[in-house]
């Protein structure tokens, strides 16, 4: 086996608070490899941006990596600092953000942006990056490229915009795309033409992908595989038929029932009861467990069973597990 | 600048059709307030450039000057040369029109060069301090509040004391309009630096300026490229509205006798000659000063109302 693109072992962060510390991303593993999209999915603060920052080592301080490991191509990444972080991660690293109002400079024009990040980064000329910059604007659809390119900002639409920002991470040809929320800021139609360019481009340069979002649709469109990760914990990691379809994690299972579909009409909505707990009242054991409908006694003070690909870090999942 | 850069397709127009197209073109030309004021302001800055064109004598020329013209009212002819002047002439006979022309030079240099020093400054400590933060952050802006608590025209008299004391008594002349230009901008960086700050803090957390710390840009490409431009709009009212204020400064300064030495008198320079004649009868050496210097600063600040309603769009 080829070592992945990106390779994420127990990866603790911390912030320091005046309540005591708190892990908003604690003991995660994945991997990603060459051309593979990882969904990563979980409700508002259960720590998948947050892992993504911790990757692209943009966290505000004071929160900070205190464990675990991140290799990017076999190079270990994480305690790497100033110049050499730098260096690596603008190269290997590109950045997909929410928000395509504000991930692009207001007062420079798309043409200027792209030029500026590929020629921070690839050994071309003024020139080349300005017929490079055309390529990559027409590269993710966007009409009349070669005029558009002196154009600013504002006058794109949002998926225009998006589709800007796309080019943007993938100019400097990136091993790796982290797209955080890459659709949330946009309407329905325009998610489904923004996710499947992303995917198209990713496929054809074999670029891997760390697909962050709320939206089971996205990942179930787009993903190779899932994790489902609860209070800064991975909940369930594995191939994203088998999660969708047959979820093994409680969690996983409410997440699919809270999806609202089409096709069911008026029928209410399913809910998962309470909240994620906040960060300063952890439960012991599995953080899930008061909120868990297969909820046991040993779930509130026995740490977590191991995680690994195919499993749910469960004491009760769904899904009898074929060989144990 | 961002407006005159918004309308549509930017290649195929000249900047300056896309400037007469612009928003903030329209606005002007809609205002009678600003259209007043800034042709007042060309009309002063103009003629304070050009006032060896323009002013019939030069005042500072010993030889021109005839002590017999000294107290000839406006428009009246002098008793013993029957030369008529338009304002006037002081007690050495100089011509106030003038004076007051060549004056304007010095209140606009000191103004625009003290502007121009306390937003250079400003904008750099604020950048400073905004983006990184921390115990940079903390010094600077503590030093900005203390400077605050003072009166800014004391600061100024402060700075120009000590550096008076400095400077070797035969070249105090010749750097009083340097050191004048010094206390004033240190005296007022403390307002851009506040601004700067408050902006780059706004715009340091956008996600754009997390994609060019992603591409590796060092900090001060960052600040410079990316933060400073979209924090100019605040900047350049302040900038206007502070240039009133180094004007009325520079000439309170130099009214109170720490200013613009008598060789090279600014508008505030003069104000204080003429306010000796004021009770005497000879009205005019310090009437038209004060006028001039009332009509600039005026004008001046009312553009930089204008500019202020006119750049934020939360005011539209």
């Amino acid at each position: 086996m080829t070592t992945p693109v990106l390779s994420i072992r127990n990866l603790s962060v911390e912030i320091p608070t005046r309540q005591g510390i708190v892990k908003p991303v604690d003991g995660v593993s994945y991997d990603i490899s060459e051309g593979e999209i990882l969904g990563v999915v979980g409700e508002s603060g259960a720590g998948k941006s947050m892992a993504g920052n911790a990757v692209i080592g943009l966290l505000n301080a004071p929160a900070h990596i205190s464990g675990g490991e991140i290799w990017l191509n076999g190079v270990r990444i994480d305690p790497l600092k100033g110049e050499e972080m730098r260096k690596l991660r603008g190269k290997e690293i590109g950045m997909i953000f929410q928000d395509p109002l504000t991930s692009l400079n207001p007062l420079l024009t798309v043409g200027d942006q792209l030029a500026e990040t590929m020629l921070t980064h690839l050994p071309i000329s003024r020139k080349e990056a300005a017929e490079r910059a055309v390529a990559a604007l027409e590269e993710v659809g966007i009409p009349g490229a070669a005029e558009r390119i002196d154009s600013y900002p504002h006058e794109f639409s949002g998926g225009m915009r998006q589709r800007v920002v796309i080019a943007l991470a993938l100019c400097a040809e990136p091993s790796l795309v982290i797209a955080d929320e890459p659709t949330t800021a946009l309407d329905v139609s325009v998610q489904a033409q923004i996710i499947s360019l992303l995917k198209r481009l990713c496929r054809e340069r074999g670029t891997a992908v760390m697909l962050i979002t709320h939206d089971m649709g996205v990942i179930a469109e787009a993903a190779d595989r899932v994790a489902v990760m609860y209070a800064g914990r991975l909940a369930e990691l594995g191939n994203v038929r088998d999660v969708l379809t047959q979820p093994r994690h409680p969690y996983t299972h409410g997440l699919m029932a809270s999806t609202p579909l089409a096709s069911e009409g008026q029928k209410r909505l399913h809910q998962i009861p309470g909240a994620m707990p906040r960060l300063q009242h952890m439960p012991n054991g599995c953080a899930f467990h008061p909120r868990c409908p297969k909820v046991q006694k040993r779930c509130s003070h026995d740490p977590l069973p191991p995680m690994a690909e195919g499993r749910a870090a469960c004491w009760s999942p769904l899904l009898a597990e074929a060989v144990e | 600048m961002s407006d005159a850069q918004m309308t549509t397709r930017a290649k195929d127009k000249s900047r300056w059709e896309r400037f007469r197209e612009s928003d903030f073109f329209y606005a002007f030309k809609r205002s009678p307030i600003a259209l007043v004021s800034f042709t007042v302001v060309c009309i002063l800055v103009l003629s304070a450039v050009f006032a060896p064109l323009i002013a019939p004598t030069n005042p500072f020329d010993p030889a021109s000057l005839n002590l017999m013209n000294g107290f000839t009212a406006p428009m009246e002819p002098n008793a013993f040369t029957q030369e008529t002047f338009l304002m006037g002439t002081d007690d050495q006979g100089r011509d106030v029109f003038s004076t007051i022309l060549y004056g304007m030079r010095i209140s606009l240099f000191v103004g625009v060069s003290a502007v121009l020093f306390a937003m250079v400054l400003g904008i750099i400590l604020g950048l400073i301090a905004g983006y990184f933060g921390g115990w940079a952050e903390t010094i600077i802006m503590r030093f900005a509040d203390v400077q605050l608590t003072f009166p800014s025209i004391l600061v100024a008299m402060l700075i120009f004391g000590i550096a008076k004391g400095f400077t070797p008594v035969e070249y105090r002349d010749q750097m009083a309009i340097w050191v004048l230009i010094l206390a004033i901008g240190l005296s007022d960086w403390v307002q851009f630096a506040r601004v700067v700050r408050g902006a780059t803090l706004v715009e340091k957390s956008k996600d754009y300026v997390a994609a060019a710390r992603l591409i590796g840009r060092s900090p001060w490409a960052i600040m410079i490229k990316h933060i400073l431009p979209n924090a100019l709009s605040p900047v350049l009212v302040i900038a206007t509205i502070s240039l009133a204020l180094a004007i009325i400064a520079e000439a309170t300064l130099s009214f109170l006798g720490v200013g613009a030495p008598p060789t090279q008198p600014s508008l505030g320079t003069l104000i204080r000659i003429g306010q000796g004649f004021l009770f005497s009868g000879e009205w005019w050496i310090l009437f038209f000063p004060a006028c001039t210097l009332l009509a600039l600063a005026l004008s001046v600040n009312l553009l930089g109302d204008w500019l202020r309603d006119a750049l934020n769009p939360r005011l539209r």
